[in-house]
């Protein structure tokens, strides 16, 4: 799936040695190629470059393709985002349209 | 099977059904869940929704081959493993075997972020997965509703609910739904009933009085009638047990058939034969009259006949029964070792009357008993109001009437009502009615029995005094006197006293006897002497006689020796001569 190959290309120019404290490993689950999808990987994108400019990996997991998957990290709603790295781990849920929720959600600002 | 039940078996034929393997319940429903549709399953906490749908799955893999996801909101598949684990049911084994899948859904809301819009495709995709890996025909949603408390946006989560329940349709799966009862009689808190429209099922677990009773009711069975009743049910150790009691069935078989009542004279009251098989019996009688004993002489009767007996005691343990009753010389432990014999004593308080109800149902289909023991029924009252007791029995009676099984009741009546009176409300179900009764007379205290009502038998209208010994039961006759009827030591004084009178009666007819025999006997001797005199009269007649003889004959030679001495014959005397000499002399004479 094309977000999956620009995501891994994404990554592969910025990756960042593991075990950084402030290397983020994140988890974008979609279900094929739906406009929520699209909507949240361009998001999702967007903020990495605007707040972790070089410390995180974006992987895409289509769950039509895998749905397997989807089990191990308790994935109900479509599009979630989860934070494997750092710990805790975090989950947003939705097309990533505002970008204060996902701050608070990954506690990068204090809930209001 | 009652008409009614009959009647609804055959309109639901029309709908495929899911049989769901639970007592009871396919009886209710005619055959089982809406097939390929959702059912909705709604209950106040622990009112058993877990259970019931892991039951579902459960028979459906085992028992029909369907094979079924349960995806649980509320407990992990460990512990949903461990929890029915001691039901006998081993879900481990059936996931190994791949005909069940356990898809644990965890949500917690502080974990979740939500921002812009979403749907719940991923939990169709986890579901999709889990039907197709194994081919499933059953899906168990457990609780559904924890959705509402994980995800904030209402309005996409109810939209994504009613798109979850038509692909559950499109996908032809038997869906389980369960949801938490809501506030104010509102069937699920969060309003599911909208979606789930095809079935309704309700299970309540109501506390009264400190009892705790759990009832089922179908809400609503779209494309099908069903029972609608309210239906007690059970969670046993072998799983859910639903009692669908109907009282519509008056058309039960009757029997001819007569078992001993296994006391011979009580027998006898009722034409010599005893009860009816299939028939309600009711003792009734105040504290200690011996309606217990009367229960195991029926007991012990039924077991020598190598017929099971169930015995619901409500006061008393099994061992101390058997303990009381070798007290009367009856031994009822070789039964119970052989099987024959099966106690189940409960205090009457330790459930609800419809947990009372269903268990005994489910009691006497294990036990298959032909006869069945409730002492006393009178306590069934501590748990409920004489409407509802009555209203139990009346189902319990027609239940154990359907199977043919004797049922043999005992009432506790209190002391100063009238017996008759106390049992009323269920009179008109028993058949033979015994009642035991003191009677007071001479300063003690003494059982009485007689038979008020026996249908069907030209049954003994006589009082008997009932009489516990350690041979058993003995009924005696009792004695009428002027006071009443006289039983214990006024019978036994009257007894004495007839014995008296018989006494007398008997040496007066044998001074009788003496007399005539003595005048008897005068005859005789009278008799003797006059015979004596008859055969003394007659040695006299004959002796003269003789003489007599003597007399001529000596005349006779004497004329004979002056003939001769005249050479003369004697014409009188025959002579050694021959015939012609005789004519001649004849002639001789008649010439002369």
């Amino acid at each position: 799936m094309t977000d999956t190959t620009a995501a891994n290309s994404g990554t592969d120019k910025e990756t960042v040695e593991s075990g950084d404290p402030e290397y983020w490993e994140l988890r974008l689950y979609v279900a094929g190629q739906t406009p929520k999808s699209i909507t949240a990987f361009t998001n999702l994108k967007k903020f990495c470059e605007e707040h972790l400019a070089g410390q995180y990996h974006i992987e895409v997991i289509d769950l039509m393709q895998n749905p397997q998957l989807a089990k191990g990290d308790q994935i109900l709603a479509i599009p979630t985002l989860v934070r494997k790295l750092p710990a805790p781990m975090r989950k947003i849920i939705g097309d990533l349209s505002n970008t204060e929720k996902v701050l608070v959600g990954f506690n990068l600002v204090p809930r209001s | 099977m009652g008409i009614v039940e009959d009647k609804i078996s055959r309109a639901l034929q029309q709908l495929p059904k899911a049989p769901t393997g639970i007592d009871g319940l396919d009886e209710i429903t005619g055959g089982g869940l809406p097939k390929g549709r959702p059912t909705l399953v709604c209950g106040s906490a622990g009112s058993g929704k877990t259970l019931f749908a892991t039951e579902f799955l459960v028979h459906g893999a085992i028992d029909y081959d369907e094979p079924g996801v349960l995806m649980s909101f509320e407990e992990t598949d460990v512990d949903m493993v461990q929890n029915v684990a001691s039901l006998g049911f081993d879900l481990g084994d059936l996931i190994e075997q791949g005909k069940l899948s356990v898809d644990y859904v965890r949500i917690e809301r502080s974990e979740i972020e939500e921002t812009g819009e979403y749907d719940l495709e991923g939990l169709f995709i986890r579901l999709g997965f889990a039907i197709d890996s194994i081919g499933a025909k059953r899906v168990v949603l457990d609780t559904l509703e924890a959705l509402f408390g994980g995800l904030q946006n209402e309005g996409i989560l109810r939209a994504e609910l009613r798109r979850l329940f038509l692909w559950l349709k499109e996908k032809g799966v038997t869906a389980l739904i369960t949801a938490e009862r809501g506030k104010d009689g509102a069937l699920t808190r969060h309003g599911l009933e909208e979606y789930v429209s095809d079935c309704v099922i309700l299970l309540d677990h109501r506390v009264s009085d400190q009892i705790s009773t759990r009832m089922l009711r179908v809400v609503k069975y779209r494309g099908s009638s069903h029972g609608t009743n309210e239906y007690p049910f059970l969670i046993s150790d072998t799983g859910f047990a639903i009692m669908p009691v109907t009282s519509a069935g008056l058309d039960h078989d009757v029997s001819q058939e007569r078992i001993s009542t296994g006391i011979p004279r009580l027998d006898e009251m009722l034409e010599g034969k005893g009860y009816y098989r299939g028939s309600s019996i009711l003792v009734s009688g105040t504290a200690g009259t011996g309606k217990s004993s009367l229960a195991a002489h029926l007991a012990r009767v039924t077991c020598e006949l190598g017929e099971r007996c169930l015995y619901f005691a409500f006061e008393e343990s099994p061992r101390q029964i058997v303990r009381n009753m070798q007290s009367i010389g009856l031994n009822l432990q070789p039964y119970v070792d052989q099987g024959l014999l099966r106690f189940h004593s409960t205090r009457s308080y330790f459930s609800g009357l419809e947990s009372h109800l269903a268990l005994m149902h489910k009691l006497v289909n294990d036990f298959k008993p032909s006869v069945v023991i409730i002492d006393p029924i009178t306590n069934l009252i501590d748990v409920g109001d004489e409407r509802t007791v009555n209203a139990m029995l009346v189902r319990l009676l027609d239940f154990l009437k359907n199977r043919q099984i004797t049922n043999f009741l005992t009432s506790l009546t209190s002391g100063g009502s009238a017996p008759e009176r106390t049992d009323v409300g269920i009179s008109s179900l028993i058949d033979t009615w015994l009642l035991l009764r003191d009677l007071e007379t001479g300063g003690e205290r003494n059982r009485g029995l007689y038979v008020i009502k026996s249908r069907g038998m030209a049954h003994s209208n006589q009082i008997r005094e009932f009489l516990l010994t350690s041979e058993g039961i003995k009924l005696v006759d009792a004695y009428l006197g002027t006071t009443g009827v006289l039983t214990g030591s006024a019978r036994i004084a009257q007894e004495m006293q007839e014995r008296a009178a018989e006494q007398a009666r008997r040496q007066e007819i044998e001074a009788h006897r003496l007399e005539l025999e003595r005048r008897r006997k005068t005859l005789e001797a009278r008799i003797a002497a006059l015979q004596a005199e008859i055969q003394s009269t007659e040695a006299e007649t004959s002796r003269v006689e003789e003489e007599q003889h003597l007399f001529a004959e000596q005349g006779l030679r004497g004329m004979e020796a002056m003939a001769r001495s005249r050479k003369v014959r004697s014409p009188g005397l025959p002579t050694n001569t021959g015939h012609p000499a005789e004519k001649g002399q004849d002639k001789e004479g008649s010439n002369d």
